[in-house]
């Protein structure tokens, strides 16, 4: 700091004083000093003068004429504002009374008459230095608040392109209740919900360590890759994997993310879900009862490739069940004591249910009572899906194409895929992209998916694998079957399943053939037809399914080729 | 009783040196100021406004210790303690001698000046 700054840069005092003699006597000593003077001889004058000439340092007599020292002292600090103005009065008085007075109408020191030249210098002197760094104070105060003001423009501006990115995607939907953090401009936590092509839905819910940027930054690519590999059709696991070893590549070590992703089926009333870190999920049945959906996995963003494993949990649903899922936010809110909210506490106040938004209800309001006025804790996120029968989106109101006969519309190709090749690929997402080239078919991107799927699910699991559907019945025989499923999909030799697809134009849109064919046993589909739905391999809600969707469903002599045609009209 | 000098020598030596061409001013200025305080002083000496004579015994003293006349400020001092102390008697005549003493100190001063110039 410049301590020679008075030096070279004469300050400008003003001195208010009714007594003539003193007044003369120290605007001369001041001027001495090479200080610029301003005088006045009443507290008014004194007032008037500051406004008009603003000086640094004031000199105030205490017993003045028209408005005394001590007024004029207040208004000047009044004026000052936020400025620091040194005010010293002027004094012979020496009851302590009096002095206190003085320093409670805002003056900062006393100069004693006589008037001594040694002592007002160094009063002088040390006032300016007090007042130069309240000024730079001040300013380094301002550059710091300009500062602050920019990040938070940033971060608005960042925040608007994160949300582009990281939307919520189809969580206003019906029978889904959810509440997001807002904990900063970004929150670690993250919550995305979007629909599949087969009319199912994936929510993620997850939790980074930290927040702010470096969580924003971690939740971009998983926003990207879980709206984009959802629409296109890809599984859970094939999602997980690939946010798991992006994650892994671009997060430093120690950051992580604890993550639950969802599928629903609704078609197939099945719930699948991958818990890596989150705590406790609970599907709630209507009448009270619950199953845990317990983490099994770690975090997003900790494992390699090769360790990390995408086995999900399957559970059988009915229309009305109810699946919850937070983030430790919830069962770690405190009250006021500091104690902590707690699994046994969430179990209470989830009790028999009518749907999502009763469940969403009872949890706030458990939470509330439990944590007093206080708002629900501040990183708190959750989510609350109520299965329902069929879709739970609103069919995507066909979109007049008016382009629709434009792009291939006679075409014929054919794809096979055999041995370990079956174990490890999903060939969905782009067998469904060849069909939707046909921009006929894009707005039907549900039926060609849903067909697609249930085809290939028959073809591998019955035709291939020879599992029975029949064990789905009982909840027992649907953990088995997956387990059956995990067991001889790892022992696949020799088998193949082939999809054979023909599209051609007709007088009122398209047809597109598709035929499946797998290297299984196949099943008597004479005594099928002629026996009704009992023994067929097929889930009779993947039959009806495809039936419901297709204009005919043939099956070839041996039963494990399949030929649906599905036609498309022009809206 | 205190006595103090009349004139602090070295005060005015000081002032003088502080002051410059305006030395000459301040003494005139003191002088009249004076004059007219203890006019003042009489009056509501008089009329009974005590809080008006402290105010102006108390501008006097604080001008006569500042200009460096010594006795006169004590004088103007003890008067404001028995005005306080509200010993009339006492602050009558010590007023009688504020003004035998401003005499002195006026005549004194235009002597400096005189000699000055």
């Amino acid at each position: 700091m410049d301590q020679d700054l008075p030096e070279k840069h004469p300050l400008r005092i003003l001195i208010a004083d009714d007594n003539d003699v003193d007044r003369l006597i120290l605007k001369s000593l001041v001027r001495r000093l090479g200080h610029r003077v301003y005088q006045a001889v009443s507290g008014a004058e004194a007032v008037d003068r500051y406004r008009q000439h603003r000086p640094d340092i004031v000199l105030l007599d205490v017993m003045m004429p028209v408005m005394d020292g001590l007024e004029a002292a207040r208004q000047i600090k009044a004026l000052a504002g936020e400025q620091m103005v040194p005010v010293i009065f002027l004094t012979s008085l020496s009851e302590a009374d009096a002095l206190a007075r003085c320093l409670e109408a805002g003056g900062d020191d006393f100069l004693p008459k006589p008037y001594n030249r040694v002592i007002i210098e160094a009063k002088i002197k040390a006032f300016n230095r007090m007042r130069q760094m309240h000024e730079t104070l001040s300013r380094q105060r301002d550059v710091i608040h300009a500062h602050n003001q920019q990040l938070l423009a940033e971060q608005r501006l960042a925040r608007k392109v994160f949300d582009n990115i990281a939307h919520t995607g189809c969580l206003d939907a019906p029978h889904i209740m959810y509440r997001a953090s807002p904990l900063s401009v970004f929150s670690g936590d993250l919550l995305l919900a979007c629909p599949r092509p087969s009319g199912g839905l994936h929510i993620f819910i997850g939790d980074f360590t930290g927040y702010g940027l470096p969580a924003a930054v971690g939740a971009l690519p998983i926003a990207e890759m879980f709206y984009g590999m959802t629409s296109k059709g890809f599984d859970l696991g094939e999602i997980l994997r690939e946010i798991n070893q992006k994650l892994n590549r671009i997060l430093p070590t120690g950051m992580f993310c604890c993550a639950c992703l969802v599928q629903a089926n609704f078609h197939q009333g099945e719930l699948r879900i991958w818990n890596g870190g989150l705590p406790d999920g609970y599907l709630l049945r209507p009448n009270g009862e619950f199953q845990l959906v317990r983490s099994a996995h770690l975090p997003l963003g900790v494992l390699d490739a090769d360790r990390f494993s995408t086995d999900v949990v399957i559970i059988k649903t009915d229309p009305g069940d109810v699946l919850l899922m937070a983030t430790d936010g919830v069962v770690e809110a405190t009250n006021r004591d500091g104690e902590m909210y707690g699994e046994a506490r969430l179990q209470a106040a989830l009790g028999p249910h009518t749907g999502a938004a009763a469940v969403f209800e009872a949890l706030q309001e458990g939470l509330q009572a439990f944590t007093g006025d206080q708002q629900m804790q501040d990183d708190a996120t959750l989510v609350v899906l109520e299965m329902v029968s069929g879709s739970l989106l609103p069919a995507v109101s066909a979109q007049l194409v008016l382009e629709a006969r434009n792009g291939p519309m006679h075409w014929e190709s054919s794809y096979k895929i055999e041995g370990p090749t079956l174990s490890s690929f999903n060939p969905l997402p782009l067998l469904l992209h060849i069909c939707l080239e046909v921009p006929g078919l894009r707005h039907r991107s549900s039926d060609v998916y849903t067909l697609l799927s249930e085809l290939y699910a028959n073809a591998l699991e019955h035709g291939v694998l020879e599992l029975s559907s029949a064990w789905k019945n009982s909840p027992e025989g649907f953990s088995r079957y997956y387990a059956e499923r995990e067991r001889r999909l790892k022992n696949i030799h020799g088998h193949f399943i082939r999809f054979h697809f023909r599209h051609t134009a007709t007088d009122t849109g398209g047809k597109l053939v598709i035929a499946c064919e797998d290297s299984g046993k196949g099943f008597d589909v004479q005594q099928y037809l002629n026996n009704g739905h009992g023994r067929t391999p097929y889930a009779g809600r993947g039959l009806a399914l495809i039936q419901g969707l297709s204009e005919s469903v043939r099956f070839h002599a041996q039963g494990n080729h399949i030929e649906v045609v599905y036609h498309w009209r022009l809206p | 009783m205190t006595i103090r000098p009349h004139l602090d020598q070295d005060a005015l030596a000081e002032l003088q040196d502080v002051m410059e061409d305006e030395f000459g001013v301040l003494i005139r200025t003191f002088i009249e100021d004076s004059k007219s305080r203890i006019a003042t002083l009489r009056q509501t000496l008089a009329s009974g406004d005590n809080d008006a004579f402290m105010n102006s015994v108390h501008s006097l003293k604080g001008s006569s210790t500042n200009i460096g006349a010594p006795q006169l400020g004590l004088l103007c001092a003890q008067a404001e303690v028995a005005g306080r102390a509200g010993q009339m008697t006492e602050v009558r005549a010590l007023l009688a001698e504020i003004e035998n003493e401003f005499h002195v100190v006026e005549l004194l001063f235009e002597r400096w000046l005189c000699s000055a110039t």
